[in-house]
């Protein structure tokens, strides 16, 4: 199980590089929430997969999940969650502003 | 424990909801964020006290402890970080005042003001590295608002790439916090150093240390990772752009300091010897920046880079003397730089640009606007007896002692080269040919405009004159920053 994870996330942090790199605007805000998925997979899979047993179930509990990667992975979905919002809303406005999503002419230069 | 410890965090957030009920009534808002920054300033020379004369306060929330629970701790770094984030948000506040444009103001300005300080001072005060994650996004999340706020074209394109290459940032945060919690099992940072001193700091510790050096060093904006800095800054209004200059990298270089004295200290001939390498570079390229540039306000974002530099130094060298250096050097920096901003914005509200070659003869109009903004360039610079020469000279003392001559070279070096930056801001904005006419330059006074400013130059003559008590005070918060088992011991209560 953990070697699919690992692979899984291994082809996210693929892909998401590759959005990053691209030129038009959506793609890279794609790319940049990709890379947080695949973070957060990261974190819930290096903490270790217990599989068939609850989070804490008291201290002589024989098996039991570890709850603290659940807890910082829901934090960090729902920080994701809020930036991405606000990430999608400031590349509508420059869309909208500067009407072109190309990053190449986004780019600006030196004397304004 | 001490309740007191979470003060400065949930005063900020509490006055930040208020001031979303006011979102309209300027006057209500004005007076209410006045008063809390004042009230903040006094509560955080309150914990500086306690934490000086009782040892490190911690506060477990919710009564679980340490390394089970949320643990916040205000160890003197901590304290005199927040010292200096109450400082400068105060001076910023009152020039927010007078300068912004009253829409700006209406614009939720004050709100999220005062949630960028939550996340700044969360972000010292924190004892968990999971934490620090969520303080940081607290601080960028606001600062992502106030730096495209009022929506130039300009702030849109290029906060833009802020936003992008901060969520970025935050995404390799969330990775090193997988390794290390992989590693070691734990994110409590005292817990932490206990765990990695088991473990005898092996590669895999090495990779994690590089890894958070990366994504702190992408906000604290060392090489080859500033890129991003001096376009950004650019953008925002100057009350924004100062408390950006003077602060929020600093936070990135905090959060070095932390990681790299009380976690990953045991391999020093790796890690400690990038750090110095990363800190030559960023201060030559820095401020290669800055003498290519003839605006006032690139230049000092410029300078900023090049003095984040200086501070890394002090950690590469990693002696008491030289972590002393950097603290005091920190402390000397956000003041100055904070007001240098403040100074570009005055300057720029009389000229009307922050090009310099458009400027000229201001001293003869406004000569008080140009005799203290000469201070605090010198000040920047180095010269005596203003602050930035002793907190340099004890970093280039300290640099000779170890024998790392080649780092002394390139400090000295460096300047030099801000010394002549500076000067050509001071010749092309303050001497020659009066470009203003008389009636132009009376119709816009800076009196007003001059009451945040002063008091943070004469802060830093003040930090220059009064070098000896201040050094002594830095020389004690590096021996506490250096000697992690004080930390560990009172977080995890080991007496």
């Amino acid at each position: 199980m953990e070697i699919l994870m690992i692979l899984t996330i291994g082809v996210i942090f693929t892909v998401s590089t590759y959005m990053i790199l691209t030129k038009s605007l959506l793609r890279v805000v794609i790319g940049v929430v990709l890379l947080g998925h695949g973070a957060h997979l990261l974190l819930l899979t290096l903490a270790g997969l217990n599989k068939g047993a609850p989070p804490l179930l008291g201290q002589e509990a024989a098996a039991y999940a570890d709850p603290l990667p659940q807890a910082l992975i829901l934090t960090a979905i729902v920080i994701s969650f809020g930036v991405t919002a606000f990430l999608l809303v400031i590349a509508y406005r420059t869309y909208k502003v500067h009407k072109t999503d190309d990053l190449d002419q986004l780019r600006g230069n030196a004397d304004e | 424990m001490n309740n007191i410890v979470i003060l400065p965090i949930l005063l900020p957030l509490i006055v930040g909801v208020v001031l979303l009920l006011f979102a309209k009534n300027l006057k209500v808002q004005r007076v209410i964020s006045g008063v809390t920054a004042f009230a903040l300033l006094g509560l955080s020379l309150y914990i500086a006290h306690i934490v000086y004369y009782d040892g490190i306060h911690t506060l477990a929330l919710g009564n679980w402890q340490a390394p089970f629970g949320i643990v916040l701790v205000a160890d003197l770094l901590a304290a005199l970080m927040v010292i200096l984030t109450s400082i400068v948000g105060l001076a910023c506040l009152f020039f927010a005042f007078q300068t912004l444009s009253e829409e700006r103001q209406k614009g939720y300005f004050y709100p999220f003001y005062f949630f960028l300080l939550t996340g700044v001072n969360g972000a010292f005060l924190t004892g968990d590295l999971f934490n620090l994650f969520v303080f940081f996004e607290v601080m960028l999340i606001s600062s992502y608002i106030l730096i495209v706020h009022g929506g130039t074209k300009y702030q849109l394109r290029e906060s833009l790439k802020y936003v992008l290459i901060n969520i970025f940032a935050s995404g390799l945060f969330i990775v090193g916090v997988a390794y290390i919690y992989g590693v070691t099992g734990t994110l409590n940072m005292a817990d932490l150093s206990v765990k990695v001193a088991e473990l005898e700091q092996q590669g895999i510790l090495n990779v994690i240390a590089i890894l958070f050096l990366i994504v702190f060093g992408m906000k604290g904006a060392l090489f080859p990772l500033y890129f991003w800095l001096p376009k950004s800054y650019y953008g925002p209004p100057a009350a924004i752009a100062a408390l950006f200059g003077g602060l929020l990298t600093k936070v990135g270089i905090y959060a070095i300091f932390r990681t790299f004295t009380l976690i990953f200290y045991h391999d020093p001939g790796f890690t400690h010897n990038i750090i110095l390498f990363l800190a030559g570079a960023t201060m030559f390229f820095g401020v290669l920046g800055a003498v290519s540039q003839f605006d006032f306000k690139r230049i000092l974002s410029f300078h900023i880079i090049s003095q984040v530099g200086y501070m890394v130094m002090g950690l590469g060298i990693f002696t008491p003397l030289a972590i002393a250096g950097a603290i005091y050097y920190i402390a000397h920096h956000i003041i100055v730089k904070a007001a240098l901003f403040l100074f570009a914005g005055a300057t720029q509200k009389v000229t009307g640009t922050t090009d310099l070659k458009k400027m000229g003869g201001l001293l003869k109009t406004h000569p008080y606007l140009g005799w203290l903004f000469f201070i605090a360039a010198i000040s920047l610079a180095g010269i005596p007896p203003l602050s930035g020469f002793f907190s340099k000279f004890a970093l280039l003392l300290a640099g000779i002692q170890e024998g790392r001559y080649f780092i002394v070279v390139v400090a000295l070096v460096v300047g030099l080269l801000t010394l002549f930056s500076m000067m050509k801001i001071f010749i092309y904005a303050f001497w020659g040919e009066q470009k203003l006419t008389d009636e132009e330059a009376k119709k816009r006074p800076v009196g007003k405009l001059l009451l945040p400013i002063a008091p943070l130059v004469l802060l830093s003559i003040a930090l220059g004159l009064a070098a000896e008590p201040i050094f002594q005070f830095s020389l004690v918060v590096a021996e506490q920053i250096l000697d992690p088992s004080i930390y560990i011991n009172s977080v995890l209560n080991k007496e």
